[in-house]
């Protein structure tokens, strides 16, 4: 076990940072300059990392596959991000933010690695507002925030529906203030093909150009992958398009522990699938919970005439809905955590009331909100006898003021109108807790290859709750990488640049050129989407939101047949030598298709249930998840061994000495 | 339904483009546009054809990478929508669609419908951020309260998404809307205001640099902006540039 020595400082948790801060060692000014840092992905995590990395003195390359740095997906976080500010004077602390992300993690987080980021919360407020993003504030001028699940107290900060874009570009001009100054290198359209190793060490990696098809080496003293999670592997799910684990899995295969891939997120208020044609699926952010009401119809011969089309929603009375959230978990109701409202959602639906043609679907409702908005403005209006019609025009342009650009985007995509009639929403997939494998200075097993992020496993254990990946990603990137890797930095001093010319970069470089011709000689039978459509059937249907042993033997089967098939007969249209979307599409399903057999394998290791993990083998009476302390409190961390399924485990026991485990109840 | 389509094809940045035609059948109203163009291209890679390339990734109207000219106008027919939102429900059974890239001398073409935008990135570089370390010890966020109406209209125009509709929309191939919402974005904010003259000098002076046209304030970059990013934001910037002068 001793490649899993998570260095967690000694000492009390609340002074574990700023000792270690104090202990570890610090790169001069001029030696940083002679130091090569290489950033994949600029994404929250990777742009704040690179613009911090900068500005301390190093030299930065950053490389992502779309065409600009703005473009990472974290752009498209809607809610907010959390921070222990207690500016509303709620009771927030510090110390309650690491407990609801411990407990809302169901137990399987790193206690240190949690204390550190709710440490670093404040700050990240501080330095995105001195570089001018436009979080909301209140009249006063102060700013404003709201609440998310799984907590009670209200520390999110935001920027309306487009809090992750404000954030991102925040990053993304820190970044570029450093590419004017030549201190950052952008390499876009770039990808990541694989982690060249000299020594041992993380030393550089081998990119293709995705415009000209040309491979590329670089060098470099470090590696941070800031490469956003593996979702993807779903098929459908909340990431964009391109989301991939290719430069993750590639790390894997060089010797990087892969930890919990089985804890993955599936959120619960998304808009349902539509037909075979769904190519992603769009989520309606969480705070939307904090004023709609989920329900399905109590009777079955309601839902059934609802699907037939016979029933609209608002037939169906008061008294013949069930508000399931609320009847299951009064005490939380519809701000139940993430994990707990998607399985509700599938129980409903699972025995029969869901309320859309395929039966995949919930009502989340606004109308009790619309009308105990409008009833109070009429109030201090005035208007002491205002009638039904009145109320609700008032109460609908409040809930527009509040959600109007989340409402905009579901008609569009629905064509109903959300204000008149109960938007549609089920669970989808939407993040990955676990990732690459990291030490309390996020890095990897491999030495010099960090990872940061969604990409690394560390913060969230089991479910992550709402607005804390976009804190994750900036905490990571702002305030803990860029010090923890001078530790590391501190040996190479006097090594001078990284020589690509050696057979370490010979090898990894002709690997890639055999893969990419392995990919382009297929016997031509199916597209790329063809397999990475059976990869996601076979991974929703027996990886995800409930799993069993029968099934998750399966799957390791079915995905270990699907990717010999793959190789043998995907069709890869055009060449190498030049842009080819398919080829970059080919290269990422291949990586998925050996991630999703060790997802597989990983959630038949773990015989409980916990957070987003639900075993049907493991539940309470009443169908609550039942956590293992005794024999799982561990992060489940796998060694590459070829095939995926021969992947060895390695166990990281998760120590707790400031919070007592309990049964997580939000009842 | 059934749907004819004219899609701009071209090899790479050296080649010569031209038009091509393809019948698509089994359209159903729901997909989105771009689940259209992924049916088109699951035919054509089962006939052994290479695919049309379209740049595009979130999906959902945020990361601004779609970018395609749909019947003449950028984004397509809606109002307020990138390429991605947009549904087949907008467009009839038998209709014709013609599918260019965004036009400009600074977007040249790469492959098929994808662009090269990266001197939107250059023109940020010039100038587009605020000059403060990441140090972990900055000012409390709520030492500097900002009027709220300020902060909202910073917000506004900070919503760009950088997806090149305004440059493709003008007729002058004019960047201006873009950089301007860039320069507003800081130039409301107190936090702002310091670099307030050095940024707008530099950022225009990029603009012009990259080969963008001026501004003949038609405002058709304001129609078809997917974001509604008001004209307002080019006046302000010009304000400021003028300023910027003055004062040397």
């Amino acid at each position: 076990m001793a490649v899993l020595d998570s260095k967690v400082p000694q000492g009390p948790l609340a002074e574990k940072w700023s000792k270690h801060k104090n202990d570890i060692r610090l790169v001069n000014p001029a030696n940083k300059r002679n130091i090569d840092v290489i950033v994949v992905g600029t994404g929250l995590a990777g742009a704040s990392a690179s613009a911090t990395l900068a500005e301390l003195g190093y030299n930065v390359k950053t490389f992502c596959y779309q065409d600009s740095p703005r473009r990472a997906h974290s752009i498209a976080a809607q809610g907010g991000v959390n921070a222990a500010k207690n500016y509303q004077g709620d009771g927030d602390s510090v110390y309650r933010l690491f407990y609801d992300t411990i407990k809302g993690g169901d137990y399987r987080s790193r206690e240190a690695n949690v204390h550190r980021l709710a440490e670093v919360s404040t700050n990240i407020i501080d330095q995105c507002v001195a570089q001018g993003v436009p979080f909301a504030r209140e009249y006063g001028g102060l700013l404003d925030n709201r609440s998310f699940g799984g907590v009670q107290v209200s520390r999110t900060f935001y920027a309306k529906g487009q809090t992750g874009q404000q954030l991102l570009l925040g990053a993304y001009s820190a970044m570029n203030r450093q590419i004017q100054r030549g201190k950052i290198k952008s390499y876009t359209r770039h990808e990541m093909m694989d982690l060249v190793l000299v020594d041992g060490k993380a030393r550089g990696i081998i990119a293709r150009n995705l415009v000209t098809g040309e491979i590329e080496r670089h060098g470099a003293h470090a590696v941070v992958l800031a490469t956003g999670g593996y979702g993807n592997v779903f098929f459908l799910s909340t990431y964009c398009m391109g989301a991939n684990v290719m430069a993750a899995w590639r790390a894997h295969r060089r010797g990087a522990l892969f930890a919990n891939p089985c804890f993955t997120q599936i959120h619960p208020t998304c808009i349902p699938v539509s037909g075979d044609h769904q190519s992603k699926l769009t989520l309606m952010s969480e705070s939307l919970r904090n004023d709609g009401r989920i329900w399905v119809p109590k009777k079955l011969e309601d839902a059934q005439a609802i699907r037939e089309g016979k029933l609209k929603p608002t037939q169906i009375a008061e008294e013949d809905r069930d508000y399931y959230l609320e009847r299951r978990y009064p005490a939380f109701g519809n701000l139940v955590p993430r994990d707990v409202a998607s399985r509700a959602a599938k129980e409903r639906c699972d025995a029969g009331y869901g309320v859309n043609k395929t039966g995949e679907a919930v009502y989340l409702d606004f109308d009790s909100a619309i009308m105990r908005y409008g009833r109070e403005k009429a109030n201090t209006m005035g208007l002491k006898d205002a009638d039904d019609k009145t109320v609700r025009e008032l109460g609908e342009k409040i809930v527009e003021a509040k959600y109007g650009n989340l409402f905009q985007m579901y008609e569009k995509i629905v064509d109903e109108n959300p204000y008149k009639t109960p938007m549609k929403i089920y669970p989808a997939v939407h993040y990955a807790m676990g990732g690459l494998w990291v030490d309390y200075n996020l890095m990897t097993t491999i030495p010099g290859c960090y990872a940061a992020g969604e990409a690394n496993f560390s913060d969230h254990g089991a479910n992550r709750l709402g607005a804390s990946a976009l804190m994750q990603g900036l905490a990571d990137g702002y305030f803990v990488l860029p010090y923890t890797i001078g530790d590391y930095l501190a040996d190479d001093i006097q090594t001078g640049a990284i020589d690509t010319n050696n057979a370490a970069f010979d090898e990894a470089e002709k690997a890639v050129k055999e893969k990419l011709e392995r990919l382009m000689k297929g016997s031509g039978q199916h597209s790329v989407d063809y397999y990475h459509k059976k990869l996601g059937k076979i991974m929703w249907n027996k990886c995800g939101m409930s799993r069993n042993a029968k099934e998750l033997q399966e799957a390791i089967e079915e995905i270990a047949a699907l990717r010999k098939d793959f190789y043998e007969n995907v069709r890869v249209t055009g060449s190498a030598d030049g842009k080819n979307q398919e080829l970059e599409k080919a290269g990422r399903v291949a990586d998925f298709l050996e991630l999703g057999e060790l997802f597989a394998l990983d959630a038949l290791n773990r015989n409980e249930s916990c957070g987003g993990h639900f075993r049907e083998e493991y539940q309470t009476e009443d169908g609550e998840a039942l956590r293992d302390d005794e024999n799982f409190r561990y992060v489940a961390a796998w060694e590459y061994k070829g095939e995926p399924k021969d992947a060895v485990l390695h166990k990281e026991e998760l120590e707790y000495e400031n919070i007592e485990l309990k049964t997580r109840s939000y009842k | 339904m059934k749907i004819h389509l004219k899609v701009w094809r071209q090899k790479d940045a050296n080649s010569k483009g031209h038009f091509e035609s393809y019948d698509l059948d089994h359209i159903e109203a729901d997909m989105s546009f771009l689940e259209m163009l992924d049916v088109l291209n699951e035919s054509l890679i089962n006939q052994g054809k290479e695919p049309v390339e379209f740049d595009h990734d979130c999906r959902e109207g945020i990361c601004g990478t779609c970018s395609m000219v749909i019947n003449g106008k950028p984004h397509g027919p809606q109002k307020r929508t990138t390429t991605c939102q947009l549904h087949m429900r907008s467009f009839k059974d038998g209709d014709s669609i013609t599918i260019e890239p965004f036009r400009a001398q600074a977007f040249p073409v790469i492959k098929d419908l994808i662009v090269d935008r990266s001197a939107f990135d250059r023109i940020q570089q010039a100038g587009g951020y605020i000059s403060v370390n990441t140090s972990g010890r900055p000012v409390d966020a709520n030492a500097i309260p900002i009027e709220k109406d300020y902060a909202d209209a910073s917000f506004n125009a900070a919503t760009c998404i950088g997806c090149g509709a305004c440059v493709a929309a003008c007729k002058n191939a004019s960047a201006m809307l873009f950089t301007s919402a860039k320069v507003s974005q800081y130039a409301l904010l107190p936090q702002g205001r310091v670099e307030a003259t050095t940024r707008v000098l530099n950022m225009v002076k990029q603009m012009d640099a990259e080969g963008f046209g001026n501004c003949t304030n038609t405002g058709a970059c304001e129609v078809e902006c997917p974001k509604g990013i008001s004209l307002e934001n080019i006046a302000r910037m010009n304000r400021e540039y003028l300023g910027a002068v003055v004062k040397g």
